[in-house]
């Protein structure tokens, strides 16, 4: 991975900083290295002030508020577990986490797939590379808007664009976004539309696996499969791995879409109620605070478990060369 | 270039017609996949010049009966016509881009320049802020932004910025900075030059393609930023483009998606402005540090 970090940013001309330079034997003095501290904690003074107050502090908070029943006019009323046991009870919350979950590992796989297929194919010294890269990149964009939510929810409606194309080869569909067997997969189609942060990700990874590898697998007679599976994949786990990890958080935040699409409501019959929408209902819709921190935690905590053991994974199918 | 090399063997001998057929077959196929994803876009574009009835007939790209009136009709559909929206979008943007440039960069300065004590730990930690998914700290945020008596002002979509929430680009920044070299500034500094004037005279200028990177992502993630715009502003005078939008899409029958689709483009319109513009950098970032 660093290879590839590095590769993107530094400027042509820069050497490569030394190893281990950064650690500097203290040559002023502690005189000087008080000074840098100081001035250190100054330009770090903003950060700190939003760490407290912005991410670290509301983390915290959020926690605390988690064992309360808040509704933003009343006191603080400490209630111990009571909003964790009421999740058990939810029906709303069980139907939005299984929402959620299907939409991240169906649309994620499928993403990541054309992701990858896309980037094989640009790989193999297509002329115009830039044109069909930046073509295909648009939508990732674009993607989370409201503007394009709006145009699903058009694309997808009763009359929309695709009943229309159906009918043209005299298929009468649904209306996708208001059936609720149908309206989730179109916003996994939406998902999978925005393939093109992941392939640009893969085509820099692509790029860093030596030709050398193919030419001596052709010598061998190894077909296109062969290499694929044998010299591609192993070679971009790591890509593999960091595209499937930040997919996965992202995706398990979607919002706008769902919001959009189902005008705020989560419907048709909750079949687009992500956790992050019903979140915001009760915490934004009915101001139920507490509750709302309770369920902020336990996103907190799947995110977290997910990436945990995707890193845990990673040791038994990610092949780092060097 | 290297690629061509990676054809196999038995291809050689083939001559080159098949080759160029396969070349040709693979451009045609790269098109047509190209504009099957662009067409929803094109589509909204070209029917935003249509009389909305046809919106619902017309699947084609070439608005017969051209129409500006979506336009003018859409700009004037909610209680504010939509310059006050695309204006308190732009106060809101813009605020973000100066906030990030100017409180990221200095965290990034510190990260990547000076020793101090707890460097790994804070590193860390504000690596572990990107991770953090917004749900998590939205209500206590919203608790404190209202004891402020900020809710329906751009200050809360504005202020986590210049104190350097972002750590996506801190990272990015430290990255860059990272590479370049350090003779310039330790020579500064044997001149006597103190921090402030280092980070402002030297890795400021030279880390223009970083803060670049930064502020066009910034334009456009904010821009298209719903989740936080629809939590603090509330009061329609306060409105950015996209709460504009939703609060359009729900009052909306099916007579007005014309208008409703215009707005949209017009919505869209900076952002594809900005990745035209951009591209070299956009395209750079992601693959420097992988988030869309």
């Amino acid at each position: 991975m660093s290879a590839l970090l590095q590769r993107g940013t530094r400027p042509a001309a820069a050497p490569p900083a030394p190893a281990g330079r950064g650690r500097r034997a203290p040559t002023g003095g502690t005189g000087r290295r008080k000074r840098e501290n100081l001035a250190a904690y100054g330009f770090l003074a903003p950060w700190f002030v939003g760490l407290a107050l912005i991410t670290a502090g509301p983390l915290l908070a959020s926690l605390y508020f988690s064992f309360t029943d808040y509704n933003l006019i009343g006191d603080y009323d400490f209630v111990g577990l009571a909003n964790y046991e009421r999740m058990f009870e939810d029906e709303r919350l069980h139907s939005s986490l299984r929402v959620t979950f299907v939409y991240v590992f169906v649309s994620v796989p499928l993403q990541l797939a054309l992701a990858l297929a896309l980037a094989m194919v640009l790989d193999r010294g297509v002329r115009g590379l830039a044109l069909y890269r930046s073509v295909y990149y648009l939508p990732s964009l674009l993607g989370g808007s409201v503007a394009v939510a709006i145009l699903w929810r058009q694309v997808f409606g009763a009359e929309g664009l695709v009943n229309q194309v159906l009918a043209v080869f005299g298929i009468q569909g649904e209306g996708w976004v208001s059936h609720p067997d149908y309206a989730l997969s179109t916003l996994i189609v939406l998902n999978v539309w925005t393939f093109g942060a992941p392939m640009v990700i893969f085509l820099a990874g692509l790029r860093q696996i030596p030709a050398m590898y193919y030419e001596a697998a052709a010598v061998d007679g190894a077909g296109p499969l062969h290499r694929f599976w044998h010299i591609t994949v192993p070679m971009l786990t790591p890509i593999i791995f960091f595209n499937l990890v930040l997919q996965i958080i992202n995706a398990f935040q979607t919002f706008t879409q769902a919001f959009i699409v189902s005008g705020g409501t989560g419907g048709p019959s909750d079949s687009t109620l992500f956790y992050t929408l019903y979140l915001y209902q009760r915490g934004f819709g009915a101001f139920d605070m507490g509750y709302a921190s309770a369920m902020a935690w336990l996103l907190l905590m799947i995110i977290g478990g997910f990436t945990a053991v995707n890193f845990l994974a990673s040791k038994f199918w990610v092949f780092y060369g060097d | 270039m290297a690629t061509d090399t990676r054809l196999p063997a038995r291809s050689r001998g083939t001559g080159e017609r098949n080759e160029r057929i396969r070349r040709l077959l693979t451009h045609i196929g790269l098109i047509g996949f190209g504009l099957i994803m662009l067409y929803p876009l094109l589509w909204m574009l070209s029917s935003s010049f249509k009389p909305t009835a046809e919106i619902f007939r017309e699947p084609g790209l070439i608005p017969w009966n051209f129409t500006p009136e979506n336009y003018s009709e859409g700009w004037t559909a909610l209680q504010y016509p939509f310059h006050h929206y695309l204006l308190n979008s732009a106060i809101v943007v813009g605020g973000s881009i100066i906030g990030n440039l100017i409180g990221c960069s200095m965290a990034a300065y510190a990260f990547a320049r000076l020793e101090f004590r707890g460097k790994r730990l804070f590193f860390a930690v504000m690596l572990a802020t990107i991770m953090l998914p917004i749900h998590v700290v939205i209500v206590p945020q919203y608790i404190l932004f209202a004891e402020l008596d900020w809710i329906n002002t751009f200050y809360p979509v504005i202020v986590p910025k210049l104190l350097a929430t972002d750590g996506f680009f801190i990272f990015l920044m430290v990255q860059f900075i990272r590479g370049l070299p350090r003779d310039l500034d330790e020579a500064a500094r044997i001149d006597g030059c103190g921090h402030v004037r280092i980070f402002l005279r030297i890795i400021l200028p030279l880390s223009m393609p970083a803060l670049a990177t930064t502020a066009i992502f910034t334009f456009i993630w904010t821009w298209n930023d719903f989740f936080s715009q629809l939590i603090f502003l509330t009061r329609p005078d306060m409105y950015t483009v996209p709460v504009a939008l939703r609060t359009f899409v729900d009052s909306s029958s099916q007579t007005s998606w014309g208008p409703l689709f215009a707005m949209s483009v017009v919505a869209l319109g900076p952002v594809f402005g900005f990745f035209l513009a951009g591209q070299r950098y956009l395209v750079k970032g992601i693959a420097t540090t992988g988030i869309k």
